[in-house]
């Protein structure tokens, strides 16, 4: 329903090239990308605020690249909310039904419905000035919710909302798109794409470098920028051998299980799959590494502890563990991992 | 009053001379002016005229040339162009030429040898001596502050407000009329009284191009040459009140909140 075809723009220092991207009806499509990449310039050129240099924009088979704004039926909402400061929440959320031939009666219907799904309803007489951020959010997707877009384009929509807002934020998105609004979703947090996208794309230096499915995407990244920023910490390039041994990083050898024989890819351990201990283990895993504990990171349930052992590897340790070990940065110590527990992707 | 600690005294105390130095001038001027005086003055029939044909033309002549100017205050802060430096100082330019030249350059382009001033003829209309011409000359010295205001209004409105309301579906004169004009408002509002107010205290372009019908500017300065300071204080006194006013309003309604240093 929604397809972009070479769509390229030179913006000051930053540029978008080629960016090819389709959305199907109902799809809940995850762009990912570092903070000034040009996603939310790709929002805009779609909406038609901004034109591109080169490329096409089209809905439903008919190119809009030209179209006038007014006239698409994709609405954007941006990182700022852009609610209307001078309006109160129901006059926000009446912008777009002014214009439109339906009785008044049936414009507050519109209205009522769209603020209970957002769970505003009691807010729409209140100023916008004393919301707060999760509040302005609702306002801004019930807003643009009555507009009736076909398609939702979401510029980083849960980026400045404390945790608390975010779970309940989520569910509503889930909920519009659920309805039936086709949605992009811009955002720099892949766990945003975990919990929300059927589908991915990473954007890097202006072009995108992978997407499709996001189990796939996740599953096998196409290189370790795209592993590092779905939140795979252990990503190598490997070259591997008929003997069961790969070479990681071209300076590391360890042992697979490489039943398929592929010869040259990628690997994935993962943080938790890799035990961490001050003197090696015997056990069933064969591969064992004596390092240097580079540093220690604490998270709320957890802590991951980077390791040298010829690559930094990222091992995720409780907090009793790390308190019953004593590990301490500058320290050597083992790791040990199944080759069953690497994951090869070809 | 809270001191900033980091205002030096000598700051504060160089600072309350030029505060004397605008009060004490007038404060004088209505010390010396009775009370007599001044109830005499507004039952001057011709005072009384000359000061409502003054707010009457000032006002007329800034609402008819807000029509053009907000729209083109709309242009100057929203499109890049080549030459958008020059014509931002064509703008001020106003301000900074005398305004006995301006009047000069308002009577040549109005006066009935003038395209303009033939246009006018042939309607029966001569612009010079007449409360048009008065109007433009008032126009013309005035209009640098409504524009420079309204300017910095429409540039404080954010353009992800209008973007927002474009693809909510509204046309741009929808959302300029809905969105930017209201968020644009308070400064607007600013400049239109400042230029109101110009226009008001106006008297160098205005005195060439129209000595009659007088407006209180010159009516002042035609009481002080004809009969001297003593007659010229009491109306000065009641303008000077008038033009308070306005200026009292353009303050509370243009007051911007402080800064806050926390």
């Amino acid at each position: 329903m929604l397809k972009l075809k070479d769509i390229s723009i030179k913006l000051g220092e930053f540029q978008l090239k080629n960016i090819n991207l389709e959305l199907n009806k109902g799809d809940y499509y995850v762009l990912l990308g570092k903070s000034g990449v040009g996603k939310t310039v790709l929002l805009e050129i779609i909406a038609g605020l901004i034109k591109p240099d080169s490329g096409k924009v089209f809905q439903n088979n008919l190119d809009i690249t030209r179209e006038k704004i007014q006239k698409r039926k994709v609405g954007i909402v941006f990182q700022d909310y852009s609610i209307f400061p001078h309006l109160t929440v129901k006059q926000n959320i009446a912008y777009p039904l002014k214009r439109k031939k339906i009785s008044n009666s049936d414009k507050d219907e519109l209205i009522n419905k769209y603020a209970s799904l957002a769970s505003i309803k009691h807010l729409l007489d209140r100023n916008t000035q004393n919301l707060s951020g999760g509040e302005l959010q609702r306002v801004a997707l019930a807003r643009m919710l009555v507009s009736n877009p076909n398609c939702l384009l979401l510029d980083e929509p849960l980026a400045s909302l404390d945790i608390q807002l975010k779970g309940g934020l989520r569910n509503l998105l889930r909920q519009i798109n659920k309805s039936g609004v086709t949605i992009l979703h811009v955002t720099h947090d892949y766990e945003e794409a975990i919990a929300l996208s059927n589908k991915v794309a990473v954007l890097h230096d202006g072009e995108i470098i992978q997407k499709g499915l996001t189990k796939e995407v996740f599953r096998k990244p196409a290189n370790e920028f795209v592993a590092n920023f779905t939140g795979i910490k252990n990503f190598f390039i490997a070259e591997f051998t008929p003997i069961n041994t790969a070479k990681i990083n071209e300076t590391l050898e360890i042992n697979v299980s490489n039943k398929e024989g592929v010869k040259k890819g990628k690997i994935i351990i993962r943080g938790e799959e890799i035990i961490i201990s001050n003197e090696r283990i015997e056990s069933s895993a064969t591969n064992n590494f004596k390092g240097k504990i580079k540093q220690i990171i604490p998270y709320l349930i957890n802590h991951e502890i980077i390791i040298d052992i010829g690559v930094d590897l990222s091992v995720v340790i409780s907090d009793e563990s790390l308190q019953k070990f004593k590990f301490k940065e500058n320290s050597e110590a083992w790791v040990s991992f199944k080759a069953t527990a690497i994951k090869i992707i070809p | 009053m809270k001191n900033n600690q980091n205002t030096p005294i000598l700051f504060i105390l160089l600072g309350g001379l030029i505060l004397l130095f605008i009060i004490a001038p007038l404060a004088s001027m209505f010390l010396a002016t009775t009370p007599n005086q001044l109830f005499e003055t507004t039952q001057d029939q011709e005072v009384i005229d000359s000061i409502w044909l003054t707010l009457r033309v000032s006002f007329l002549s800034t609402i008819f040339f807000a029509i053009g100017a907000i729209p083109l205050a709309y242009f100057l802060a929203r499109t890049k162009f080549k030459f958008k430096k020059l014509v931002n100082g064509i703008i001020d330019l106003p301000i900074v030429i005398p305004h006995s030249a301006a009047g000069i350059a308002i009577l040549g382009f109005i006066s009935r040898d003038s395209v303009l001033g033939q246009i006018g003829s042939s309607v029966g209309l001569n612009f010079v001596g007449h409360p048009v011409g008065i109007a433009l000359a008032m126009a013309f010295v005035s209009i640098p502050f409504l524009i420079n205001a309204a300017r910095d209004g429409f540039s404080n409105v954010s353009v992800k407000l209008e973007k927002t309301a474009l693809n909510l579906g509204a046309s741009p004169v929808r959302v300029f009329f809905t969105i930017s004009l209201p968020l644009a408002w308070k400064n607007i509002l600013s400049g239109l009284i400042m230029m109101f107010a110009r226009g008001l205290s106006e008297f160098g372009a205005v005195v060439i191009v129209a000595y009659h019908p007088m407006i209180t500017p010159v009516l002042i300065y035609e009481r002080f040459g004809a009969f001297g300071l003593k007659y010229a204080r009491p109306v000065s006194v009641v303008f000077i009140i008038v033009c308070l006013v306005f200026f009292i309003l353009l303050r509370t309604l243009s007051k911007e909140k402080e800064p806050n240093n926390a």
